[in-house]
């Protein structure tokens, strides 16, 4: 770890303000990810504007959902009743990740910025295009057992590890920032984005930008759940994961939505399936179709070739078990 | 060789008694010290710098901008390295562990990670920073990193000091001519420790003489080693390790970090820490080799083998050879006329391999358990009568008679309190989207004893004090000497004060192969054997028992009285008062017995497992091991033995792999986040028992040793349960959902 300098200020304006004073800044809130970062010198940020005591730790209603601040600790926000109650699917892909005291200290907003966990991303004596633009790609060819499947490029095969962020693609949530230019919202599927020629980026976050809240819509009507497979049964990434909103109507889809995790270099809203489904009988045929229509694009590397037919058999099981049809 | 009189006798009731902790109280109140947490005055901290080649040669260490960053205190490398004795490959198993190992020594690269520089600064992370900022010039050399026949050779030994290579009868013509046959080939990946406690040592010149303070297993042993290292005589190097936090064989003897403490505590003239981060670990001690086993079993259609075969392929390093002694357990599990074992070795500029619980036992018994589960399955036989059809009067292999071996005892009493009569055919046991199988597989691990001393003091105010270089790494020695100096002395546990962890005291072995208690243990039962001697000598010299036949006195309730009249006795204080202290000294050396007995621990493991049916996820239901291990001293400390056995057994089974990527030779999963050991939610009800089993053979107190057992054949009994659930073979560990799915149906 370098040295850096720290400070804490007490408004999010003070922290714009803060981050841009000094070049090589970042902001820490909960620090889970960026500590283990710094320790590695994958991250060496000069500066630090500690944004974790910010009052931005509120839940409320807000235009028939909930605004959750961007300074919520994971474990509040799966515990908080209305939460569990309006929006399971969140609520369990919360606890589905990291271990309780991750959780403790997590924020809501810091949660989106967790940074793959690419074994080639993390030695800083391979090369990657993600940490080191330019220096090629170490997992293309290597262990890409946990990478993507889907949207990958020739430049970065990385995924997006986190679980909250599924389900929040799946609900269609909002990302509230706040930044030198003043504030603006930036839909879910636009947040994260695909690594392209620009693996670098992770996020569509200008510099200096902070995220101060998050909101979510009413929810969409059906049944939801969020599903994750992974190698333990706690404390492992997801080698895929599923978040799905299911409402059935007479025997056929009326809505669905249904996001991915674990596939891509962002958390994957799988529209094909979405659209293949509308108006369609609630069926495991019918959701096999839909899952293979999504992964139709899907390629593989090798060692993570299993993600595929995995992926259709986790988007089939979890359609059907909302539609209430299998055992 | 007899049990000893007290142990026979146990008038406490101390001997098999689930006794506390004694090591409990210290590590909850946080007075057990760790190696990291020795602080001295005037220590640095040393962080070492990294090889990013596998091989070639260094050409220049560039460490300017490191040594110019305040704090910094030295950056040593092989150019300013103290001299030391040079390494030089022995396969001597005593050279092994007790000869040079120099560090920075050489500008050769042997593998990727090599620790090639040491940085020492006024604090961790000024060291570590600096660390970063050190370059080194490497000229390309030639990698050898492809695992596979073509470069393999035969080794004189392997690990343990076995024979490579064992022929009997004719394999070849027996394994045609047979009815029913099983020809397959197991794979299992490298694999690390992973103790909880990251290596770390703190170390300290003095006038000459070296001190560390160590986690290690073997402080003795170690002691050694650096002396030979140095080039100094064991006396002036002092190895301190009250308490370790796990090793797993990882942490036996000398090794990289407690060789740099001592370098750069040597270059510095101050005291030296260093504390390996856990990515450092992974190149820092060692791993368990990857294994390519072929097993060929053949049989009659009554079941009885008539042919094994088992031939193994191994990794070792460019410098030095271990060889996993995987096939050795096939000398001596089944009796099989026909019989060979093979061992070929390929050399990889890779750490050396070393020992991780149960080095061969553990990838051979998945091999040869999961071949007898193909074998069964092949005849249409239940595994476990299939096992009982093949147990050999006498050891197979030497033709020597057990000592004791209850694999009949483990197999039918752990079958029936597993319920294993409940168990399906294959796929044939579904819950819901869950498939659910059960599997067996039989263990054995070699009964080892080695020379150890023991110093056992009975003070005048009736405590007692009992000194020995033996090691608590978790398994509760503490506890256990404790016990054996109250049972013989006749009392209170709380009376015996236990002093380990300290080269300084009576050499012992240490604990590593299972050996510890039934080596120190023995030491000590032989050191309270004569300060009983010498108190019953002086109680009937004088007082209420003079005269008294020795045969009629016990020691009971902090007295010595007469067995016949427990009333005519007097107390030890009063008795210790004529004379003072008892003090005895005993040096142990193992009996003959093992050339006249084959001496193993023997287990069954049972398995029940859960395979989701869409995912291929496999998660353990329940497990429960019987073992016959001898003489169980205290069950509390046994029982937590083997589960943490079965436990690790798991992680071999289904989740833990440290994957090298060829390309550079680096280990692609260096943290445990990563690398996956099993975390609590694994782990569901997992249970011990321990069969009756009394062994006069292996030493004064019929101990057989547990530390490694439990591990010994927990994977094949998954393997075999995921085979049970789904009609899947996984015949690669670790067992991940990517090699059950392509079994699978999916639902329509």
């Amino acid at each position: 770890m370098q040295p850096f300098t720290y400070e804490r200020p007490n408004s999010p304006e003070a922290a714009i303000a803060a981050f841009a004073r000094q070049p090589g800044t970042r902001y820490i809130a909960g620090g889970t990810n960026l500590l283990d970062l710094m320790k590695l010198q994958l991250e060496t940020p000069a500066h630090l504007v500690d944004i974790s005591r910010l009052e931005l730790g509120d839940i409320e209603p807000h235009e028939g959902g909930l605004r959750v601040g961007a300074m919520v600790p994971n474990t509040q926000l799966a515990a908080d009743p209305a939460v569990r109650a309006r929006y399971a699917v969140l609520a369990e892909a919360i606890l589905a990740g990291a271990s309780g005291q991750l959780r403790n200290k997590a924020s809501t907003g810091g949660n989106l910025l967790q940074r793959t966990r690419c074994g080639y991303f993390y030695d800083t004596a391979r090369p990657c295009n993600k940490r080191e633009p330019g220096s090629g790609c170490g997992a293309i060819g290597g262990h890409a057992r946990i990478h993507a499947i889907l949207g990958a490029s020739e430049h970065c095969i990385a995924t997006y590890p986190g679980d909250m962020a599924v389900a929040l693609q799946a609900l269609d949530a909002t990302v509230h920032v706040q930044g030198p230019n003043g504030p603006r919202t930036i839909a879910f599927d636009a947040f994260h984005r695909l690594p392209g020629d620009t693996p670098e980026a992770d996020n569509t976050l200008e510099p200096g930008e902070l995220i101060t809240a998050l909101a979510l819509p009413a929810p969409p009507p059906g049944r939801m759940r969020y599903r994750k497979v992974r190698d333990r049964a706690s404390y492992a990434f997801a080698l895929v994961s599923v978040a799905a909103i299911l409402h059935v109507e007479g025997g056929r889809v009326a809505s669905v939505r249904i996001a991915l995790g674990g596939v891509a270099h962002k958390p994957w809203r799988a529209r094909t399936a979405e659209a293949a489904l509308l108006g369609q009988p609630a069926t495991q045929a019918s959701f096999i179709a839909a899952a293979d229509a999504e992964l139709a694009p899907a390629r593989g590397c090798g060692t993570n070739d299993f993600k595929i037919p995995l992926a259709r058999r986790v988007i089939a099981r979890t359609l059907s078990e909302l539609a209430g049809d299998i055992a | 060789m007899t049990i000893a009189t007290f142990i026979a006798d146990n008038r406490g009731g101390h001997i098999g008694l689930s006794s506390p902790r004694a090591d409990g109280p210290p590590k909850v109140h946080g007075q057990a010290r760790y190696a990291a947490e020795y602080m001295l005055p005037g220590m640095l901290h040393g962080v070492p710098v990294q090889s990013h080649a596998a091989s070639g040669r260094i050409v220049a260490i560039h460490a300017d901008a490191a040594r110019a960053m305040p704090g910094v205190v030295a950056v040593i490398t092989h150019e300013t390295a103290p001299e030391q004795e040079p390494f030089a490959e022995s396969d001597d198993a005593m050279a092994k562990i007790m000869g040079a190992k120099p560090m920075l020594a050489t500008d050769r690269i042997l593998f990727h990670g090599h620790f090639v520089a040491l940085v020492v600064a006024d604090s961790y992370e000024t060291a570590r920073d600096a660390a970063f900022r050190v370059e080194v010039e490497i000229e390309g050399g030639h990698d050898a990193l492809n695992f596979g026949a073509d470069q393999a050779y035969a080794p004189a030994h392997v690990n343990g000091g076995y024979e490579a290579d064992s022929d009997e009868g004719t394999f070849d013509a027996a394994f045609a001519a047979a009815p029913v046959k099983v020809d397959a080939t197991y794979d299992t990946p490298y694999e690390h420790n992973a103790a909880m406690e990251p290596h770390a040592a703190v170390a300290e010149w003095q006038d000459g003489r070296l001190t560390i303070h160590d986690c290690n297993q073997g402080p003795s042993a170690c002691a050694v080693a650096i002396a030979n290292t140095f080039k100094l005589q064991p006396k002036d190097v002092r190895i301190v390790s009250r308490y370790v936090g796990g090793g797993f064989g990882s942490k036996y003897g000398i090794h990289p970090h407690n060789m740099l403490a001592a370098i750069g505590a040597k270059v510095t003239g101050r005291p030296v820490k260093v504390a390996l981060s856990r990515q450092h670990t992974f190149n820092g001690h060692g791993h368990r080799s990857r294994t390519e086993q072929r097993v060929r079993l053949a049989a009659g259609q009554d079941g009885k083998l008539v042919a094994l075969a088992h031939d193994n392929l191994l990794q070792t390093s460019t410098h030095d050879e271990f060889v996993e002694q995987s096939g050795i357990l096939s000398r001596l599990m089944y009796e099989a006329p026909n019989r060979r074992t093979t061992h070929r070795v390929v050399r990889l500029n890779m750490p050396t391999p070393a020992w991780m619980r149960a080095p061969g036992e553990a990838p051979g018994s998945f091999a040869l358990e999961s071949a007898m589960d193909e074998l069964a399955v092949a005849l249409g036989m239940d595994p476990i009568a299939l096992r009982l059809a093949n147990e050999p009067p006498i050891d197979p292999e030497t033709k020597l008679p057990w000592s004791t071996r209850s694999l009949r005892a483990c197999l039918e009493q752990g079958a029936a309190k597993f319920g294993w009569s409940g168990r399906k055919a294959p796929g044939a046991n579904r819950h819901g989207r869950t498939l659910v199988g059960m599997g067996v597989a039989a263990a054995s691990y070699p009964v080892l004893g080695m020379p150890a001393s023991a110093k056992l003091t009975l003070n005048p105010d009736g405590t007692a004090l009992v000194q020995l270089a033996a090691t608590d790494i978790g398994q509760g020695t503490y506890t256990v000497l404790r016990q054996i100096a109250a049972a013989a002395l006749g009392i209170e546990e709380e009376a015996v004060t236990v002093e380990i962890g300290d080269s300084d005291l009576p050499m012992t072995s240490g604990s590593g192969g299972s050996f510890g208690l039934s080596s120190f243990g023995s030491a000590l039962t032989g050191a309270a054997e004569a300060v009983r001697a010498r108190v019953v000598e002086r109680a009937r010299e004088a007082g209420p028992l003079r005269g008294v036949n020795d045969d009629d006195l016990v020691f009971d309730a902090g007295r010595v009285q007469r067995r016949t009249d427990p009333d005519a006795g007097e107390s030890l204080v009063a008795l210790l008062g004529r004379g003072g202290a008892v003090v005895e000294s005993y040096d142990y050396k193992p009996s003959d017995a093992k050339e006249h007995y084959s001496m193993h621990s023997f287990g069954a493991q049972f398995a029940e497992v859960g395979v989701d049916m869409d995912t291929g996820e496999v998660r353990i239901r329940r497990l429960l091991g019987a073992f016959g291990v001898g003489r169980v001293m205290n069950p509390r400390t046994a029982t937590s033995q083997v589960l943490g056995g079965l436990t690790m057994g798991i992680g071999q089974a289904l989740t833990e792999e440290t994957v090298m990527d060829p390309r550079w030779g680096q280990w692609v999963n260096r943290d445990l986040g990563e690398y996956h050991v099993p975390v609590q939610a694994d782990v569901p009800v997992i249970e011990a028992l321990f069969v009756e089993e009394h062994d006069d053979k292996v030493n004064a107190m019929g101990t057989k040793g547990v530390g490694e057992i439990g591990i010994v054949g927990v994977a094949a009994a998954i393997a075999n349960a995921v085979f049970n659930a789904t009609g899947v073979r996984v015949r690669d560990l670790p067992i991940t959902l990517d090699k059950v799915l392509p079994g699978l149906p999916i639902a329509d």
